[in-house]
């Protein structure tokens, strides 16, 4: 039926980064999926961002991705969660339109130069044999040379990107009953799951749920705890200056005792506690049957309603995923305060779906083994939308990168939050579905919500894929802020003003003159609030505002930070041969030469962040390379 | 880095015997170059009949010590007559092939040899290669490596025990305790920055802070009791710094004379004529004491003299101790007292020489100025007294406030820099936590103490670090 430079399968989140990522940089692309009713669309929360995701989302952003955009098109709440906290760990949150999210995304996807949507089932690759570009013995490696569709019809390529999501194999269960489906009803990707099998690609169970879905008309809003949006809503994409409105509330309630008697007296009717599922649930994502059986002692739990949108009555029930029996679901859920008369409109479910070992990738999420194959999103091993998004843009760019015959790339873990989730699957693995939080990133303090564009968009740029409009946005608020700090470290104020400011404030005292940057470091000034001493300030955009008040704020612990990172490079630094023979290390233990045989990390930091390899091994292995570095040197 | 390296490995000056030690793949071949073994019993024998490299397998110096001679690779000539041993790889001190050539202390065959070990091929050590080597070919870890030259560079017995504890571990063993409840608060911080829904009228947040406060706490206790170990594992490693002050002609010299028992410092019945610091080790009961000898802290006459007031100064500020010497026998000047009152203030101890004479000072004035000071009256003609004064000594490191821990001395600058490093960045910790200040940056402060803990124990692994530590180690080590 055709050629392409890069095929993708699936139009989730995952696969639409992916595919727009490979058009823009210029590859002609086919994005195949089993029902363009489906593109990009939401199966559990409708909400974009959260601890750790809003971060990748704005990575995604600053790289020239599509999240940001279209959740600034299409959210209806926006939140900063966290903001009590240091802005290392704010974390922007919008509760999205799912219908128009998707709308969107697939008008998109539609416009896209080089990009061809069509709607098919892939049920088979086809790989091919070639000889190896780097082998002087004439061996061959495995490539891949493109799909087979249900239909017949085959599309060829060298670069295909499975990005699955939960289809492959899916089994939806509902107490003792389970069938085969894709979420939310779609048809699921069987004979693609045992094909991948045969070609010698091993596949494991996960599993994730989501909770029932309410009409907002049913629900008694009025004795809930009503949560508003932030105002002015903040954009996610750094191609906007503002968004829209908050359209819409959330509100918070709480289950009670009855309610955890009715799940604890039917536990063993949910598919896991009657054993009717084998599939690894996450542990932070908890089922109400977890939370019930896991922590007795909590007398209540709480969840937000979370309107899907617009042009519909249906409310998620947050933090209530269950596969109990429907008739008991009913119970369950009317046993909450303000939900006694809840129509569902559907019943929760649980999902069991087959992926893949991320240890099998590399840094670049290329498949190891057979060029030109790469894997992202739920396939994966991790979960959530934007873990997916944030895989898709690595495999397109990558794809993309491969087809060029240029070098990979892999996301550095000091800097982005892209990073650290890529380079936690492949090199750590993943024994539940993987989801990014703040915590698994050491450098977050230099990870920040705000600065992703500092980070990325030169990356992003060089890649072809950030436009030059996004590039000049970004260059402009680099020299906004760089002027700004400069100004403020630079302008001084009388010992009298300052004093007679700071007593304001209550916030001490002053010897002498003071720039307006030592201000500013006292955590009663800020940069909105200093414009009493500091009349004749330039207009600055919001941006530049934000941006110099912490650098200048924390300037001392950001560049402590700077400092770990800069030893934390020298490791990542140190390349490893990928064809380093393990097993002729004297000194490593057994376990370390099994693991690092297996994963190949590509430099002596990847290895040391392998688990069950130890400090010594890592020295063991620092000697070895500096012999092997002089041997090669002395040859 | 895999480059065959040599270096004279005693200490330089004359010597009875003086080491050149040679490392790498090319030891053997180098050694086999120079040696010429003696085949007969004696010397004299033999030597005429080794003009060329041996080709004898029994006659090689091949794990074991070959007597023989270094010729020099071009003339023949015979530089020295030597020992030399050659050791196979792994099982030497670098875990390479290593050649030792054994050959007189001076300095000239020294130098000679190991010129022509160098013309064959090796390349200079820099400090601390061998023992970078050993570790880097996995012979011992990075704290043992650490105290390997705290074992070479012991002093007395006492440090040695210290220092062999180091290499046996329990350094390490403890460092990684105090890292584990760092790793503790570490792990109570980041649990809360991912939940930011969680449950307001939950107290895990309370919790966390509590915990992670005791953590805190539990880690600072270790780390101030390392630290202070460190005065201790210093005096026992360096010795005790005791400087002798006093006007000129009290007895300083003398007294420093009868406690080493030998005659070094210029003894005169010419005031001032002791112009310079002089310094000695003596060992007082397995401690050593490093005594230093001033000239008279008054107005110079001279700039000569005037530049040993200033290092009298100078070594007065780094002492732990002032021992203070005045003239029983004669009435105390006014000099004595504008000493006493330039010493007030530092630990101190009152040396009334020549108790052999009839005691003539008011000593009462000195009390009332040295209020703390122990006075002790001795001879340093008669020796009388001077035992009173070990006894001081001893109790001074081992009593009063200088405190010893238990089992564990710190003894070496870069693990107490790591030590007071942490203990500083807990506290600030403690403070930021009090301040109510965001968790982030507690974070990397806490961060930063805990990988330089992981410094000294090698759990933090960096590059640099393995050059920090070697580089403090001799040539030749």
């Amino acid at each position: 039926m055709g050629t392409y430079d890069v095929i993708v399968v699936g139009a989730g989140h995952a696969g639409c980064e992916a595919a727009l990522a490979a058009a823009r940089m210029k590859k002609h692309t086919l994005l195949l999926t089993i029902s363009p009713e489906s593109i990009a669309m939401m199966p559990c929360n409708p909400s974009i961002g959260g601890t750790g995701k809003g971060q990748l989302v704005k990575e995604i952003d600053a790289l020239g991705g599509e999240m940001g955009c279209n959740i600034d098109k299409t959210f209806i709440q926006f939140r900063m969660l966290n903001a009590s906290k240091g802005p290392a760990v704010w974390s922007p949150r919008a509760q999205a339109d799912k219908q128009r999210y998707h709308e969107e995304m697939k008008y998109t996807l539609e416009r896209q130069e080089n990009l061809d949507l069509k709607q098919g089932e892939v049920v088979d690759l086809m790989f091919e044999d070639v000889v190896s570009n780097n082998s002087l013995d004439g061996s061959c490696v495995r490539r891949i040379a493109g799909v087979l569709l249900k239909s017949g019809s085959v599309y060829r390529s060298n670069a295909v990107i499975l990005a699955t999501g939960t289809y492959l194999n899916g089994l939806v269960h509902v107490s003792d009953r389970a069938w085969s489906s894709g979420p939310s009803g779609m048809t699921p990707s069987i004979e693609l799951a045992e094909n991948l099998e045969r070609a010698g690609i091993h596949l494991r169970r996960f599993k994730t749920g989501t909770p029932a879905r309410v009409l907002a008309g049913s629900l008694d809003y009025s004795i809930m705890d009503e949560q508003k949006g932030d105002e002015p809503p903040l954009p996610f994409s750094y191609m906007n200056d503002t968004v829209g409105e908050n359209k819409t509330s959330c509100w918070l309630t709480w289950t009670n005792e009855h309610a955890h008697e009715i799940v604890a007296a039917n536990i063993e009717k949910t598919a896991p506690y009657g054993g009717y599922t084998t599939g690894v649930g996450p542990r932070y994502c908890l089922s109400i049957e977890d939370k019930v059986s896991r922590f007795p002692d909590r007398k209540r739990h709480q969840l937000f309603l979370e309107p899907e949108g617009l042009s519909t009555e249906e409310v998620y029930v947050q933090g209530m995923s269950t596969s109990l029996p429907e008739e008991i679901q009913e119970r369950f859920y009317r046993s909450i305060e303000g939900l006694e008369n809840a129509k569902i409109s559907r019943y929760a479910y649980s999902i069991e779906y087959d992926c893949i070992d991320p240890l099998s990738l590399t840094g670049s999420l290329a498949y190891k083994g057979i060029a030109g194959l790469f894997f992202a999103g739920q396939i994966n091993g991790s979960s959530g939308y934007e873990e997916a998004a944030a895989q898709g843009l690595v495999a397109g760019i990558n794809a993309a990168l491969h087809v060029d015959q240029k070098p990979p790339w892999s996301p550095d873990r000091s800097q982005s939050y892209i990073g650290v989730l890529v380079d936690d699957l492949v090199t750590k693995g993943t024994n539940e579905p993987y989801r990014i939080m703040t915590s698994r990133a050491e450098f977050r303090l230099v990870l920040r919500q705000d600065n992703a564009d500092l980070r990325l968009t030169e990356i992003g740029y060089g890649f072809g894929l950030a436009t030059a409009e996004r590039y000049e946005r970004f260059m402009k608020n680099k020299r906004e802020t760089d002027a700004e700090i400069l100004r403020l470290n630079e302008t001084y104020v009388s010992a009298e003003e300052a004093a007679a400011f700071l007593a304001v404030l209550g916030a001490g005292s002053v010897s002498g003159r003071i720039s307006l940057a030592e201000l500013l470091r006292r955590p009663e000034v800020t940069h909105e609030n200093l414009s009493v001493v500091d009349p004749a300030r330039p207009a600055i955009s919001k941006y530049a505002e934000t941006q110099s008040e912490i650098e200048i704020k924390y300037e001392g612990y950001i560049a402590k930070q700077k400092k770990q990172i800069e030893n934390f490079r020298k490791l990542e630094n140190k390349r490893i041969p990928c064809d380093l023979d393990y097993t002729a290390i004297r000194g490593l233990r057994n376990e370390s030469v099994q693991k690092l045989g297996d994963i190949r990390p590509d430099s002596v930091g990847q290895a040391s962040r392998i688990s069950g390899v130890s400090p010594a091994d890592i020295n063991v292995l620092l000697v070895y390379l500096t012999k092997l570095d002089y041997e090669r040197k002395r040859a | 880095m895999n480059e065959t390296i040599a270096a004279v490995s005693t200490a330089y000056g004359e010597g009875g015997i003086g080491i050149i030690r040679i490392s790498g793949e090319l030891s053997g071949e180098i050694l086999d170059k120079l040696f010429r073994p003696y085949t007969g019993k004696t010397a004299h024998e033999s030597r005429d009949r080794c003009k060329a490299p041996c080709d004898d397998e029994d006659l090689r110096p091949d794990k074991k010590l070959c007597f023989g001679h270094i010729a020099d690779p071009v003339t023949e000539e015979m530089i020295d007559e030597v020992l030399a041993v050659f050791m196979h790889a792994p099982h030497t001190y670098t875990g390479e092939d290593v050649a030792e050539i054994q050959c007189h202390g001076s300095v000239v065959s020294l130098r000679k040899i190991l010129s022509a070990v160098l013309g064959l091929g090796a390349t200079a050590a820099p400090p601390g290669e061998f023992t970078k080597r050993a570790f880097l070919n996995g012979r011992i870890d990075l704290a043992q490596a650490d105290a390997v030259i705290d074992v070479v560079q012991a002093k007395t017995d006492r440090g040695f025990e210290s220092a062999v504890g180091q290499l046996s571990g329990s350094l390490s063993e403890q460092i990684r305790t105090i890292r584990s409840f760092l790793s503790d608060a570490l792990a109570e911080m980041v649990v809360n920055l991912d939940y930011p829904d969680e449950d307001p009228d939950s107290d895990a947040q309370r919790i966390a802070d509590a915990s992670i406060r005791s953590a805190l706490t539990e880690a600072k206790t270790l780390v101030k009791k390392l630290i202070e170990s460190a005065q201790t594992g210093r005096m026992i490693r360096d010795g005790i710094r005791v400087v002798i002050a006093g006007k000129p002609n009290v007895g300083k010299s003398s007294l420093l004379n009868a406690l080493l028992r030998e005659s070094r410092a210029i003894v005169s019945e010419i005031p001032g004529t002791t112009r310079d610091s002089i310094e000695e080790y003596i060992n007082v009961r397995g401690i050593p004491v490093r005594l230093t000898d001033t000239a008279g802290i008054r107005n110079a006459k001279d700039a000569l003299e005037e530049q040993g007031v200033e290092r009298s100064r100078a070594a007065l500020d780094a002492s732990d101790l002032v021992a203070f010497v005045v003239d029983g026998s004669v009435p105390l000047t006014g000099e004595d007292r504008q000493i006493a009152a330039e010493i007030c203030g530092k630990p101190a101890v009152v040396l009334i020489n020549k108790c052999d004479l009839p005691l003539r000072a008011d000593t009462s004035v000195l009390v009332s100025l040295l209020q703390h000071a122990e006075l002790i009256s001795l001879s340093a003609v008669t020796g009388e007294g001077i035992s009173d004064l070990e006894d001081y000594l001893v109790k001074s490191v081992y009593g009063g406030s200088i405190r010893q821990s238990e089992s564990l001395l710190i003894t070496n600058v870069r693990h107490l820099d790591a030590l007071e490093r942490t203990f500083a960045g807990i506290e600030s910790a403690e403070n930021m936590l009090h301040d109510g200040m965001a968790l982030d940056f507690i974070e990397v402060t806490i961060r930063e103490a805990y990988d330089g803990l992981g410094e000294i124990t090698g759990d933090t692994v960096s590059d640099d670090i393995l050059d920090k530590v070697f580089s403090r180690f001799c040539v030749g080590k």
